[in-house]
This record gives structure tokens, C-alpha cells and sequence, in this order.
């Protein structure tokens, strides 16, 4: 199972991925409100539309309809009882994608956070949310899923968590957070602190990244973090299509398709392996990130200054790596 | 910075003990700043200054540095733990000797939404910060945040969604504020990741506030503003 994705990247030097999920779904008339899990069964012919329209944009890797399918999510709908069978479902409508496709496409078991705060700060214990995951990935694998795929994790506490959960179904898998807070994520793990993280996991990652957060930059200043660190496994980038803007009772990203086109070259010459984006990113983005990273060839990769004039703006000034000092507070006196 | 010493709290006085507060705040350590809570009301300080000076301070640099991405949420949740300890022992005293209230806030995630890690993080900084905050959770339609508001003296409703699907829900509870004729008796603040300042002002919200730290200043910012006007 692993092999497949490895084989690939191996062969292509780099993969797309796909783009949004909820965002494409709520053009699919998805309201809002309703877990988009339960059109797995309730309509999969638009979840198999949701994976045909990545695939036809050129992806090489599509994530199943899946993020919020665990026990703890499902819980806020009464459908605690059905993350086993939804996640099944999701990963069996994308073997079909997949299966019927002439070129060889993995589907990747999305697995998204519990949506809870671990111990100590929170309640959720790691027993709990092991078993959660687990269960999860039971489901993903019986439906046909290639890899696991766990994203826009914020706790390293639940990162290991999943590892742990996958290591005991013995599946591969590749692990993303989202780094939306100064360049941090919520929970305060910077770009070099996740590459540590990541080495320390008894169960290796094929892959880990970032994706979703703030917008292009960020995302790619990110990812320069990670290769700064010394990460030595391929690096994952799935940055949102811009920022969101109000227009007229809906909202709609502002990155074009060109500049999400833009984007993907840049990731890719900040050393990432597997391109994709997140929400906002549509069909059209895609085609247009598979069109540059086809046609044009890997260069140096971007300064931070370069990615500014390029991308835009960071959402902060410094991201909590690098040589200047962490600010800190002037202290009385240490206790406790 | 470290001391070698233990520092016995009841040894302090008021000027060395308020300070020391403030570090055990940000350093989450409930039982010392419960311990302190009764050293001052022992002292004979009002509950009110124990709040105001001893624990709302302390959270205000808590924030600043939540704010200045020098805390991280695991930080944040354990110093508002300990300032949770404290208010304990506070809130029923605060309520026998009348002290004035900072403000209440109603707050909850729109419809469709079930997020919650940021709206829990708002809680509990508006309550570290003084005011009174009723949570209403996840998923809420139009007529939850409704029937909060007509029920208590509530001054400030904070609207919560992390998903571009969810955000437009906010405008809808605003429009029914509008046609019912009640916006205008309260503060609307709006927050949460795909939200921008811009966005908030095309709903008609009062303020999009980028994290809990924020919200907490333009609640108190927006409050004093409130009371200058009612009093003009």
C-alpha cells in the first residue's frame, strides 16, 4: 500500500493533490450545517463528482469526503455510531474514481482533528482519541483507501495520537497541521518544531506538511521551515486559494487561478513534493497548478522577500523560527 | 530568573503579592493564586479590587502576549484555569457587596458550524477579563441568540464560525436583530479564521475580532464607549 504512493512520487518527482472539499460541496448545495460526510450516503453521486472533478483537473491524489468523519465530530449530528461506515463509504466511492481512471490516482482516507482539547489543558485523553482514529481508519482502509491522510491538526499531542491509531491498523499514512496562528499553529508548534515532532513518531509518516491556514504565503514560509529544519521525508503543501471575501451573500476566495498556479511552482521550488490546495481551491485552480508545475521548471527557491512580492503580505511578522530571539516576557520570578 | 527560595505568599506584602499574581496567573498555577485571592480578601481588600487589580490584570498581560504570539493556546487555557480558581471564590462575594459588572456577553457558534475550540478560548479570556458569559454552544439558529438576548441584561453578542459556509449565517442574525429593532441595543462582535475585519463590516457586526486577546479589548473598548454614550 505504501509503495503506491512512493512508486508515484518516485516516478513523477512531485504529485498534485487535489483542492477543497466543504467548499466545493457547498457549491454542490451543501447546507450549511449538515455533516458532509453524510452525502457519502445520502448522495454519493455528488461525492463521486467531487473526486471525478480533482481527477479531471489533473490531480494524481484526491482525499475522501471524510475530514470530519470520527466518532467525536459525528457526535455534534447524532452519528457518533456511523464513523466506521461513513469513512468506509467515502473511500469506496474514491476507489471507484480511481479504479475507472487510465492513470493511476491514490485515494488518500482523510482524517481530520477530533475536534477536542487533549489532556492536560483539555479533556480528551489520548486512550480516547486513539481509539477514535482507529476506528476511523478501520473504515478508510475497508472502503480501499491507498494512505491515510491526517490534516490540519493543531495539538502534536493528537498528531501522535493518529500515528499511534494507524501504526495498530498497520496502515501507511501522511500527516499535515495547519499553521494558522503567527505562523504556529493554535497550539503554538512552529515549522522546525513539527519536523522534531515528526522524527520523534515511533510510526514514520510517508509524508507530513502544512495545509489550510492563513493564505499563500504564510503557507510557503511554512514550508521553507520545514526544509530549514532538515526535514528529510517529502514535504506536503495544501494552502487555501487566498483569503475570504464577502460578495453579496456568499464567500468566495480571492486567489485567482493563476496566482494558485503561481503558487504551486513556488511550492515546489521551496522543496515541496506533493502540491495541492485547500479550501477555496476549485477546478479551475487546479488545472491551472497542474499546468504550471508541468510546464515550468524547478528553480531556487523563493526568498521571503520574493514570496512577498510574489504571494502577498505575511499574517505576522516573524513565524517562531529562525535566529532572532522569541520574544519573551520580563519575569519576577519562576515558580511552580 | 529562577529563585531558589519557596515563596510563601502570606510573607508578602500587597505590593510584592499583586505582581507575584500576575506571574502565578501566567504561569497557570491555580492553587497559588486561590491561595492569594483569600490572603487579599483577608486583608481586607473588596472583592472587586481582588478581581479588578489582582486577577483581570494579570490575564490582561496574559493576553497581550496571547495576542503578541508570545503565549499559545495551551498556555492561554491553563492561565484562565487558575483565574477560573480564583473567580470561585470571588463571584459569590462580588454579588453580595454589589460590585459593579463589566459587562454580559451572550455567545455561540452560528448554525451549521460546530466548531468550538476558538469560542470556548473567547469565553474564557471575557471571564478572565471580568465579564459574565453565557455560552450557548454550537450550532446556533437565529432564534438561540434571540431569545439570550431578550432574556438577561445582556450588553455584547459574540458570533463565532469557522467555516466560509457558516460565515454568512452571521448576517442573518444581525438582519433579524435589525428588523426586530433591537441592534442597536447591543455590541455585536464577530470572530473566527476565515473571518476579516472586512467581512465583519459588510454584516453590519460592530467589530471582527482576530482572537480571543482582541476581543477582549474591543469588548471593553466598546463598552466604556457605550457607557460615555448612555450617560451623554
Amino acid at each position: 500500500m505504501s509503495e503506491k504512493l512512493m512508486n508515484l512520487l518516485a516516478d513523477r518527482g512531485f504529485l498534485l493533490a487535489d483542492g477543497a472539499t466543504g467548499t466545493n460541496l457547498f457549491n454542490m448545495g451543501l447546507e450549511a450545517g449538515e455533516a458532509p460526510e453524510m452525502w457519502n450516503d445520502q448522495h454519493p453521486d455528488r461525492i463521486r463528482a467531487l473526486y471525478q472533478n480533482a481527477v479531471d483537473a489533473g490531480s494524481d491524489l484526491f482525499l475522501t469526503n471524510s475530514f470530519g468523519g470520527n466518532a467525536s465530530r459525528l457526535k455534534l449530528h447524532n452519528a457518533q455510531s456511523r464513523a466506521r461506515e461513513l469513512s468506509r463509504i467515502a473511500a469506496e466511492i474514491g476507489r471507484e474514481v480511481a479504479d475507472t481512471t487510465d492513470r493511476p490516482i491514490i485515494v488518500a482516507g482523510s482524517m481530520g482533528p477530533t475536534g477536542d482539547i487533549m489532556e492536560p489543558v483539555g479533556t480528551l485523553s489520548h486512550a480516547s482519541a486513539v481509539e477514535i482514529f482507529e476506528e476511523q481508519a478501520t473504515g478508510l482502509l475497508e472502503g480501499g483507501a491507498d494512505v491515510l491522510w491526517v490534516e490540519t491538526i493543531s495539538a502534536p499531542e493528537e498528531f501522535a495520537a493518529a500515528a499511534e491509531a494507524i501504526a495498530n491498523v498497520g496502515a501507511s499514512w501522511v500527516g499535515t497541521m495547519s499553521f494558522d496562528t503567527a505562523g504556529r499553529t493554535m497550539m503554538g508548534v512552529t515549522s522546525s518544531a513539527m519536523v522534531e515532532m515528526v522524527k520523534g513518531l515511533k510510526h514514520q509518516p510517508l509524508g507530513f506538511g502544512a495545509n489550510c491556514g492563513v493564505g499563500a504565503s504564510d503557507l510557503l514560509r511554512t514550508v521553507l521551515g520545514f526544509r530549514d529544519a532538515g526535514a528529510d521525508l517529502p514535504i506536503v503543501a495544501k494552502g487555501n486559494a487566498g483569503i475570504p471575501k464577502y460578495h453579496d451573500g456568499h464567500i468566495h476566495y480571492d486567489g485567482t487561478p493563476e496566482l494558485m498556479g503561481e503558487y504551486a511552482v513556488m511550492a515546489r521550488n521551496c522543496g515541496a513534493k506533493i502540491i495541492g490546495g485547500c479550501c477555496g481551491t476549485l477546478p479551475d485552480h487546479l488545472r491551472a497548478m497542474r499546468k504550471a508545475l508541468d510546464t515550468q521548471p524547478v528553480g531556487d527557491a523563493p526568498s521571503l522577500e520574493e514570496i512577498v512580492a510574489r504571494m502577498g503580505a505575511f499574517s505576522s511578522e516573524s513565524d517562531g523560527t529562525g535566529d532572532e530571539p522569541a520574544p519573551t516576557r520580563q519575569r519576577r520570578r519562576r515558580r511552580g | 530568573m529562577s529563585d531558589e527560595e519557596d515563596i510563601i505568599l502570606a510573607e508578602l506584602s500587597d505590593d510584592e503579592l499583586v505582581p507575584q499574581m500576575h506571574d502565578d496567573l501566567y504561569d497557570g498555577l491555580k492553587e497559588e493564586i486561590e491561595e492569594g485571592v483569600n490572603i487579599l480578601l483577608g486583608r481586607g481588600w473588596t472583592p472587586y479590587d481582588v478581581l479588578t487589580k489582582a486577577l483581570v490584570e494579570g490575564m490582561r498581560i496574559v493576553g497581550i502576549d496571547f495576542r503578541d504570539g508570545i503565549l499559545f493556546v495551551p498556555e492561554v487555557l491553563l492561565a484562565a484555569n487558575a483565574m477560573k480558581g480564583g473567580m470561585k471564590i470571588l463571584k459569590p462575594l462580588l454579588v453580595e457587596t454589589g460590585a459593579p459588572r463589566l459587562g454580559n456577553m451572550v455567545i455561540g457558534t452560528v448554525k451549521g458550524d460546530i466548531h468550538d475550540i476558538g469560542k470556548n478560548l473567547v469565553t474564557m479570556m471575557m471571564e478572565g477579563a471580568g465579564f459574565e458569559v453565557r455560552d450557548l454552544g454550537i450550532n446556533n439558529p437565529v432564534e438561540n441568540y434571540i431569545d439570550a438576548m431578550e432574556e438577561g441584561e445582556i450588553d455584547i453578542l459574540g458570533m463565532s464560525a469557522l467555516l466560509t459556509t457558516t460565515m454568512p449565517y452571521m448576517k442573518v442574525v444581525i438582519d433579524t436583530m435589525v428588523e426586530k429593532g433591537m441592534r442597536d441595543d447591543y455590541i455585536v462582535l464577530v470572530g473566527g479564521a476565515p473571518l476579516n475585519e472586512e467581512f465583519g463590516k459588510a454584516i453590519g457586526a460592530d467589530a471582527y475580532c482576530r482572537d480571543a486577546a482582541v476581543a477582549v479589548e474591543t469588548a471593553k473598548e466598546l463598552m466604556a464607549k457605550k457607557h460615555n454614550q448612555m450617560s451623554a
